[in-house]
């Protein structure tokens, strides 16, 4: 769902650089500091595998792949702050190095399959697991969070095509977001996948404040 | 640094596998947003508007003849930047003693 440059309108990108660049600065801020020696592992490692990650294209449905995104996967282990910085320097290695991504479109896509997931996503799986106790509220909300962090990235992507009047948010938002509801049952499945393993292995790693 | 050894050594190698020889299977269908973009024809709003020019477009180190080992290395170098990037940022803001 890299969104390359060319599909968005000034306005558009601009404003959404505008936005991200803002939502990071206070990441940034709301982290220094904080951070501690055991988090900056974890960090780099969880950094590694969500960009390894984001190369396996699997196939969906039709033609048609995609890949998980990770934003509520590092929010669970270090935090919605920390794991926004993590996301957003992940999308712009793709877009500087690999031409994953437009350069105009990457606060875009930052807030889409990033800062969605990091912060909105972390708050839905918050949510669930207040009201559900104990691993089992950890596993059952990450898998949640993790398939409405894709459909809303999906829904985003959508109205910022039709803002930018590339693509009528009629057609645009129910094609989108069809694709990214299969996308995200994998998005989901890989998520309490890596956390289920951890929780067997090293639970510990869960277990660190977040930031 | 308490989470060194066994667990950090175990989640490189992951990623790495994960970058560098899974890569290789990864599915080079369109994604849902080109799919999209392919069926209702905005695909060539994106042709020849690309601000960079990346050095290692689409995962696969540019002059090397056989495909696997392009999209192999791309993986690899990828991994690396992303651990440089991370520890980078998180030396900067960790906790000062």
């Amino acid at each position: 769902m890299h969104i390359p440059d060319g599909f968005l309108s000034v306005e558009v990108w601009a404003s959404l650089w505008v936005v991200a660049i803002l939502i990071l600065v206070v990441a940034v801020w709301r982290t220094n500091k904080k951070l501690g020696d055991r988090h900056v592992p974890l960090l780099g490692v969880l950094a590694a595998f969500i960009f390894a990650a984001q190369m396996l294209n699997v196939p969906v449905a039709g033609g048609t792949s995609g890949h998980m995104l990770g934003g509520v996967l590092i929010a669970v282990f270090v935090g919605p702050m920390a794991g926004s910085i993590v996301m957003g320097s992940i999308f712009g290695v793709q877009a500087v190095f690999f031409q994953d991504g437009g350069i105009t479109t990457m606060g875009a896509n930052i807030i889409n399959m990033g800062l969605i997931g990091t912060i909105l996503g972390y708050f839905i799986y918050q949510s669930v697991k207040k009201a559900v106790k104990g691993d089992r509220g950890m596993i059952i909300g990450a898998g949640v969070a993790a398939w409405i962090a894709v459909v809303l990235a999906s829904a985003a992507c959508a109205f910022e095509l039709a803002a930018s009047g590339t693509s009528p948010l009629g057609i645009a938002l129910p094609a989108m977001v069809g694709i990214h509801a299969i996308i995200g049952v994998v998005e989901a499945a890989i998520t309490i996948a890596v956390i289920k393993s951890v929780l067997k292995t090293r639970a510990d790693l869960l277990k660190l404040p977040k930031i | 640094m308490e989470l060194k050894g066994k667990w950090l050594v175990t989640g490189l190698i992951i990623a790495i596998s994960m970058a560098c020889v899974l890569s290789l299977f990864a599915s080079s269908d369109p994604d849902g947003l080109e799919r999209v973009a392919e069926d209702q024809g905005f695909a060539e709003k994106a042709e020849g508007q690309e601000a960079i020019h990346s050095p290692i477009p689409d995962y696969a180190v540019p002059g090397i003849e056989n495909e696997n080992l392009a999209t192999s290395l791309a993986g690899l170098i990828g991994v690396l930047i992303m651990l440089g990037v991370t520890f980078g940022w998180a030396k900067v803001l960790k906790e000062k003693r």
